[in-house]
């Protein structure tokens, strides 16, 4: 029921006002019009998270790493080795 | 999907079980809030793989669960109606109310349709101007902006055809209720991440310092919900008791302050049964008087009934946590998904239709 799901604000289709917005969110390459009048702040290339068709979050991308993070501070990663550099997606 | 499979990834799943393995020293009993959480937890084999000292008790966060009889059965009044179309999300439509679910209304011809958002059934109200167009709204606060918002726009849009019939519940003071219990015994809870993107984290704290027990407001995927629980262990372990946020990409300590605005524009607070658990003061979300046109209640002059909750269903004592699901005589038996006795069997969130469609990954015990 509180079910979220995370998707990329890819453009923004409708602007009543400054606060009501609607845009296209892409879920994984399926494309849903949402409700933007909670997440003013949201840009063209945001994660938002939407509840029955309403962004409701603007995903906070350092904090989204800091979950992998947490458990390297407990150092129970130490164990796999240094961390290997990962390719930066273009 | 990215912000999805990341936090599924097994490697990470079995270096958080160690972590929660190699520091728990004593039997703890945490309470995950959400029904969402309860199905991920289930579904994703996570009960199991936890130690045995650490008992999981599924709170009564499915809103479709504790949507009392009473009002299914205003919902089904007003779908029978010649002129109503009926909207609500789908997981209602099967909800059985105390003659019939909305589904076997709409075999009898009521116009019932499932949408997936309110904002649709405003639209459909716009495109309908001879019927009267009703959005059962039930939920959380994590729905109530949706559905206040839904209102707001009808109201600019100047759509008289639209209303609202709701049954909205609110998480802290349930939280509360189950504290209070003499019969309960929590040692710490996993708060509802997405009710708390909307309202924050500022509400839990004097429920932390009142009862000392900790609160971590966490998310949904098992990356997620395991380190939950690890914050919670060590809290436990430490002898500590505070509030902490596992979900911090989503959630921040004010919450989403235009969410809460339009809440409270289109709301008030309200006293509200919840079924299976009983009145609960002030926990739930009732159309405000300058919306009566919006108040399905309102427009239509419904009177909301007690219905009786049938006796043999132990429900009351799953959501406080003295029973599992498979404990009760029922269950599997008599009460399935398909013919439910009680809440939790209601809905996939409900703890009972979660150890029931995953039966299988649990042990008999
Ligand atoms: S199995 Fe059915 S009857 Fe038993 S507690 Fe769960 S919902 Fe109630």
């Amino acid at each position: 029921m509180c079910l979220a799901i995370p998707g990329k604000l890819t453009s923004i289709t409708a602007q009543l006002d400054e606060t009501f917005r609607v845009g296209k969110v892409s879920f994984g390459g399926i494309l849903k019009d949402v409700n933007l009048a909670m997440v003013p702040q949201a840009n063209i290339g945001d994660y938002v998270l939407v509840h029955v068709g309403v962004a409701i979050s603007v995903i906070d991308e350092a904090e989204a790493h800091k979950t992998f993070e947490y458990i390297k501070q407990i150092g129970e990663l130490e164990d796999l080795g240094p961390d290997q550099p990962k390719p930066q997606q273009p | 999907m990215k912000f999805i499979s990341e936090y599924r990834d097994q490697e990470l799943v079995r270096q958080y079980l160690q972590e929660i393995h190699r520091i728990t020293t004593r039997p703890w009993t945490i309470m995950e809030i959400c029904g969402g959480q309860t199905h991920s937890l289930v579904k994703n084999g996570i009960l199991d793989m936890l130690p045995n000292a650490i008992t999981m008790v599924h709170g009564p966060g499915c809103p479709v669960c504790v949507t009392p009889l009473g009002i299914i059965d205003e919902a089904i009044l007003l779908a029978l109606r010649q002129e109503v179309i009926l909207c609500s999300f789908g997981d209602m439509l099967r909800v059985p109310g105390s003659a019939m679910s909305l589904l076997e209304a709409k075999a009898r011809g009521a116009d019932v349709r499932i949408v997936y958002s309110p904002l649709e059934a405003v639209r459909l109200a716009a495109e309908h101007p001879e019927r009267e167009v009703v959005f059962f709204a039930v939920g959380f606060e994590t729905t109530a902006p949706a559905n206040a918002l839904s209102v707001v726009q009808a109201d600019k849009m100047g759509i008289r055809n639209y209303s609202i019939l709701a049954s909205h519940v609110l998480v802290p003071p349930a939280m509360e209720a189950i504290l209070s219990d003499p019969e309960t015994r929590i040692d710490a809870f996993l708060a509802a991440g997405h009710v708390c993107t909307i309202m924050g984290m500022n509400e839990y704290d004097p429920i932390v310092a009142k009862y000392q027990t900790p609160i971590v407001v966490t998310g949904f995927e098992p990356v997620d919900l395991l380190q939950g629980i690890l914050m919670a262990v060590q809290q436990l372990e430490r002898g500590e008791a505070r509030l902490e946020n596992q979900y911090a990409r989503v959630v921040t300590r004010e919450g989403n302050r235009l969410a809460q605005d339009v809440i409270n524009q289109v709301f008030d607070v309200s006293d509200r049964a919840w079924r299976g658990i009983g009145t609960i003061p002030l926990s739930g979300l009732e159309v405000k008087g300058d919306y009566s046109g919006y108040n399905a209640r309102a427009k239509f002059k419904l009177a909301e009934t007690a219905v009786k909750e049938n006796p043999d269903c132990i429900s009351g004592e799953i959501m406080k946590g003295m029973k599992k699901p498979h404990q009760c005589p029922m269950f599997g038996t008599r009460c399935k998904p398909e013919h439910p006795l009680g809440a939790p069997m209601v809905s996939s969130e409900g703890a009972c239709a979660a150890y029931y469609q995953y039966a299988q990954t649990l042990h008999e015990a």
